[in-house]
């Protein structure tokens, strides 16, 4: 019991985030180090089922119909072991009209050659509103690999947000693959921010497909690379009913050798449906750095400081 | 001597001359204006003297307490306490308020920061978190950009035509701003086409056509301009057209 106590703070540490929330009833959270189940606690309403694999964890979280989790739920997935697959299996499945945000923390604060794959499938029913923060923390020599997936279906007038977001240490490898369906009435609302150094790799493929009327959906990514790093980014949204709204958002700030490429792709099939698209790709913007160098920053500071606040919620 | 000094500068860009042979003392704490129709090589004149990109080839010299700046790069002259409140400020997605003007700080005290909001009419609170992007007016952009002057402490201050953009009742923050920092010691040049700014100004500098006009009190400079500038039909060309005879 201390070990598991041991390895959950261990975890919150990296997160800046007190352990200590987690002794609130109304907190569901799991936690997960490896592929050991080390914490778990649900709430009315939401059942949470954890099957230890032999390299990762088999995640079946249900939401019932109507129920509106107030408190955020904590997701942890950490590796304390500096190697290894941490593989997690979600099948989540929210009710129609129930409400819940879930906050997961990615930590891997010591890898050197950790692969964390994900791979989730999302039902969200008609009229639920699902969010989803994902904050990763990595190692700073970024010896990691993390390819998340996702096939979502948002039902009619139900809400889906994800973030992604780098906080801390190096990006290693990222390969996000979300694929989204959204039904009438449903919003789609997904959002990347990540910067990387050195020789890091940086994937975004993610796609919105506007079924019903009325969909709604936003793809955002925010990218910056420096040094050697790379950042490919695809984003696309399909939109195939009267009245269907989407915009696509990429900017992508390159420093040093960097490298980035941006694809918007906006497919419209109906004559009322509207697609928007903007992409920005490149230096750091020369007005924005000399306001900053004429209050007496070096360009280096100022270039950190434009990167983060792009970056920033 | 003044604190800032322009010495026989002569600006080129594009094989034209935009400042031809000037020579300006702008004295410490005071605060002065250079006034002149568009085109004159005003805000050529600021970012040539904080060392903007583009301008820092130029004949003659330029002295900072009797010092050349000449080869200085932006930031230095920034750390030396030269600045530039730009025409149209910038915009920085995501970049708070706060976080802006925390990094411009001379001390890095949050008192400063909102003590600085409310002196060019900004509520702290319904500001600090807001991001310096276009979800704020040119005029509120303008406005935070003062206060991250105010809050830099410097000792030179060039302001781009600081009544741009501005509604007319936020226009007297403006100049109390100004007086605000020469009261602090700073040296203003507020650079402009505008009588009204030109009032808050102590001593004025009159430009055409990159070269010196006049100099004088604001009184003078002011009448100068009124008869002979402002009915002037001439356009700015430099190195096209004599400056004196055309005004």
């Amino acid at each position: 019991m201390s070990g598991e106590i041991d390895v959950i703070n261990s975890l919150f540490e990296q997160i800046d985030t007190d352990p200590h929330q987690l002794d609130d009833p109304e907190t569901a959270h799991l936690i997960i180090n490896a592929n050991h189940v080390v914490g778990m606690q649900a709430v009315p309403g939401l059942k949470v089922d954890a099957k230890e694999l032999a390299d990762g964890v088999d995640i079946k979280l249900r939401l019932e119909p109507g129920t509106v989790v107030k408190k955020p739920v904590h997701l942890c997935f950490g590796m304390i072991p500096k190697t290894g697959v941490q593989r997690i299996i979600m099948d989540v499945d929210i009710g129609a009209g129930a409400k819940i945000t879930l906050q997961a923390h990615c930590v891997f604060p010591t890898a050197i050659d950790v692969e964390h794959i994900m791979d989730a499938r999302i039902k969200i029913g008609d009229g639920a509103e699902y969010s989803y923060f994902e904050r990763h923390v990595h190692s700073p020599d970024g010896g990691i690999r993390v390819i998340p997936k996702a096939s979502v279906t948002v039902g009619r007038d139900a809400y889906f947000k994800t973030e992604f977001e780098l906080i801390k240490g190096r990006v290693g490898l990222i390969d996000i693959d979300y694929d989204t369906v959204c039904l009438a009435g449903g919003v789609v609302d997904m959002t990347a921010r990540i910067s990387g150094r050195g020789d890091d790799i940086i994937k975004i493929r993610e796609s919105g497909h506007l079924k019903g009327e009325r969909a709604r959906g936003v793809l955002t990514s925010k990218i910056a690379v420096r040094d050697r790093a790379r950042a490919e980014i695809y984003s696309k949204l399909i939109a195939d009913a009267a009245y269907a709204r989407g915009h696509v958002d990429c900017k992508e700030i390159v420093q040093d050798e960097g490298q980035a490429n941006a694809v918007p792709i906006v497919e419209v099939r109906h004559p009322k449906a509207h697609i928007t698209h903007e992409a920005a790709i490149g230096s750091v913007d020369n007005r924005q750095l000399e306001t900053l160098m004429s209050r007496g920053l070096s360009e280096d500071d100022a270039v950190e400081i434009i990167i983060n606040g792009l970056l920033s919620r | 001597m003044g604190v800032l000094e322009i010495k026989d500068l002569k600006l080129q860009l594009n094989n034209k001359t935009i400042i031809n042979r000037l020579n300006i003392d702008f004295w410490e704490g005071h605060v002065h204006a250079v006034v002149g129709p568009n085109g004159a090589g005003k805000s050529s004149l600021a970012a040539t003297i904080v060392g903007l990109s583009g301008y820092g080839s130029f004949e003659g010299d330029i002295l900072f307490n009797g010092e050349s700046i000449k080869k200085l790069p932006l930031d230095q002259r920034a750390k030396r306490g030269i600045t530039l409140g730009w025409q149209e400020p910038a915009r920085f997605e995501g970049l708070t308020v706060h976080d802006f003007l925390m990094a411009a700080s001379k001390e890095k005290a949050e008192v400063n920061i909102r003590n600085a909001l409310v002196m060019v009419g900004l509520t702290p609170d319904n500001y600090l978190n807001r991001a310096v992007d276009k979800t704020l007016s040119g005029g509120e952009r303008k406005k935070v950009e003062l206060a991250s002057i105010l809050v830099m402490e410097p000792k030179v201050a060039l302001l781009d035509e600081p009544d741009s953009g501005i509604d007319i009742e936020s226009i007297n923050r403006i100049f109390d701003a100004v007086h605000i920092l020469k009261d602090r010691g700073t040296t203003v040049i507020l650079i402009t086409h505008s009588l009204a700014v030109l009032n808050e100004a102590e001593h004025a500098f009159l430009m055409c056509n990159g070269e010196l006009v006049d100099k004088g009190p604001v009184d003078k400079i002011r009448k100068y301009f009124e008869d002979r500038c402002m009915s002037c039909l001439h356009k700015n060309v430099p190195d096209t057209l004599s400056p004196g005879g055309q005004l």
